[in-house]
């Protein structure tokens, strides 16, 4: 069942000659983690505020979890759908840790036992039990970037929308944050959207969109979209290193294989390959 | 007439003399030579920030000395006639693009060399130029700075650091939030500038590829110290001791180890990728040759 389902969507910046979006169509199913690829200011993001609401479609239709999106249903939409953005910092609230997790709950007014309850188990669910009193401000990135996640999985929401929500990370800060989600989509059955140029993020994901110029240009797996070689650049996406050590090969005379592998796949080509002397 | 910059025992405290104070550099020995490309890594809060704030006097040691060309800072300094230091060591902190103000992009760039006297026509006349360095199309010139794309913008700032012909160039993460092609971009202009105009880099990267594409010097910051010193090679030669200090190692090295487990072999382990193919291709067997 599409969770998630958009309907030739437009949208017009009033300061601007051209469409930020141009009628985009595109359906997530329930469970999936689906990847948004595009280059800056290909209109990723404003396609993620069309879908929470933040701002309002000139036409078009989306429907998430079977409700039309509306200024009549828009809160009742936001309740099923929790959005992690790129600078954690700008998302903090609470003086500690705990407080900032309970949040989006006092929002919901919930009682204070099951607060205290959810709060626990969101923080155990990213690893971040032992942070529970300590000031957001003192955590590394990553760390914040959990504080981040398990505030909204205290709500439960349906739908986690991660707006560029790894770029601010080092390499090893995204892994986590990664590993994270990739267990809650499990645990908790969430359908996963992320907005992202990171390739190891979109590597994540079931399927990709690819945007350019506000259209919708395909979906695929990763493993496809992998495979266009340095077209990659203009969709805002880096090459991943297997693809660039295969060209690097090829130009030496090394008969690669033809077909998108990734790290591991390579790693186990080139393992068959050696000359055993 | 280039200019050195050396660090000795210098410490920094925030807040020195209150309850509240905080050591934030310890003892930190450091040459940064002309023409050189230092990259500065380390986690988040391992100094690196203030540490770059020193190259310019921007912030003065709490105690030791750091010698800027002919110039010695310390302690004592006062803060009168800093301003050729400035004008001599030029900063592009992280995010410049949100300390861009002006009404267009050009009076944007022209600003800096008029604050330190260069008249409004000269300086417009330099802005011009700085603007076709960093390859922003005149036509955007005329533009406000808000209209830019993200890329835009981070060279629209770069310009206004290199309107004042600084002789160090100090970039703080200049390619944080930018996609793959914009990253690109911006470390393809700074190789550039450095071959072109013998400008020295100092640079604060999370990104280890581009420490082993582009430094000749890394320095590892932890903890207010400088723990390690040396060339890429040095430095990712040690993958444990990376390890233990969570830094990564840039990805064909680390590609490099794993095939390693494989029974791959490497005379010095490999920095980029091309570096990897060329100790690899010799390593495969007659099967995988291409006989076309």
């Amino acid at each position: 069942m599409a969770i998630i389902q958009v309907e030739h969507l437009n949208y017009q910046y009033s300061n601007s000659d051209t469409k930020a979006i141009d009628d985009v169509s595109f359906e997530i199913q329930a469970g999936d983690w689906v990847a948004i690829v595009g280059h800056n200011g290909s209109g990723k993001s404003t396609l993620a505020k069309l879908l929470i609401g933040l701002m309002a479609a000139d036409s078009g239709k989306i429907t998430i979890d079977g409700q039309e999106l509306t200024p009549d249903s828009v809160w009742q939409i936001r309740e099923k759908v929790g959005m992690v953005f790129q600078n954690p910092d700008n998302q903090f609230v609470g003086a500690t840790v705990a407080d900032d997790v309970a949040f989006g709950m006092e929002n919901r007014a919930v009682d204070r036992d099951t607060m205290v309850a959810k709060v626990d188990q969101a923080l155990k669910q990213v690893g971040m039990s032992a942070y529970k009193d300590r000031e957001p401000a003192n955590l590394s990135g990553g760390q914040k970037q959990r504080v981040a996640l398990a505030g909204i999985i205290a709500i439960a929401p349906k739908i986690l929308i991660l707006d560029e929500a790894t770029s601010m990370l080092d390499p090893r800060g995204r892994q986590e944050i990664l590993a994270v989600i990739q267990q809650l989509k499990t645990d908790l059955n969430l359908t996963v959207l992320s907005i992202t140029h990171d390739i190891d993020e979109a590597a994540n994901a079931d399927r990709l969109v690819v945007i350019d110029d506000g259209r919708f240009v395909e979906e695929a797996t990763p493993d496809n979209v992998f495979n266009h070689g340095q077209q990659l650049i203009d969709m805002g996406l880096d090459v991943p290193l297997s693809e660039k050590l295969k060209d690097a090969l090829q130009k030496r005379h090394i008969a690669v294989p033809q077909s998108y592998l990734d790290e591991r796949g390579l790693i186990d080509w080139l393992r068959t390959s050696r000359l055993n002397k | 007439m280039a200019t050195d910059i050396t660090f000795e025992q210098v410490n920094y405290w925030y807040q020195a003399g209150t309850p509240f104070a905080v050591q934030a550099l310890k003892n930190i020995d450091l040459q940064i030579t002309p023409g050189s490309f230092t990259a500065v890594i380390g986690q988040t809060g391992s100094g690196k920030s203030t540490l770059i704030q020193h190259l310019n006097a921007l912030l003065k040691p709490s105690s030791g000395t750091v010698k800027i060309g002919d110039r010695i800072i310390n302690s004592e300094t006062k803060n009168k006639r800093l301003k050729p230091l400035r004008k001599k060591v030029g900063i592009v902190f992280q995010f410049p693009e949100n300390q861009l103000f002006e009404e267009t992009v050009i009076k944007d760039i022209a600003f800096g060399p008029q604050n330190f006297g260069v008249s409004e026509a000269d300086a417009l006349v330099l802005a011009k130029r700085m603007a076709g360095e960093v390859g922003l199309d005149e036509a955007l010139l005329k533009r406000s700075p808000f209209d830019l794309s993200g890329g835009q913008m981070r060279r629209a700032a770069i310009a206004g650091v290199l309107a004042l012909e600084p002789e160090v160039l100090v970039l703080d993460e200049p390619t944080a939030g930018l996609d793959p092609r914009g990253r690109l971009e911006i470390m393809q202009l700074v190789t550039r500038l450095r071959q072109e105009q013998n400008l020295t880099i100092v640079l604060i990267t999370h990104q280890m590829d581009d420490v082993a594409n582009y430094a000749n010097q890394v320095v590892v910051m932890g903890h207010g110290e400088l723990i390690k010193q040396g060339t890429p090679r040095e430095i990712f030669s040690d993958p444990k001791w990376l390890e233990n200090h969570q830094l990564g190692l840039p990805s064909a090295t680390k590609m490099a180890y794993e095939l390693q487990q494989s029974g791959f072999s490497f005379k010095t382990m490999p920095l980029t990728v091309e570096e990897l193919a060329d100790q690899l291709t010799p390593q495969l067997s007659e099967g995988a040759i291409s006989h076309e």
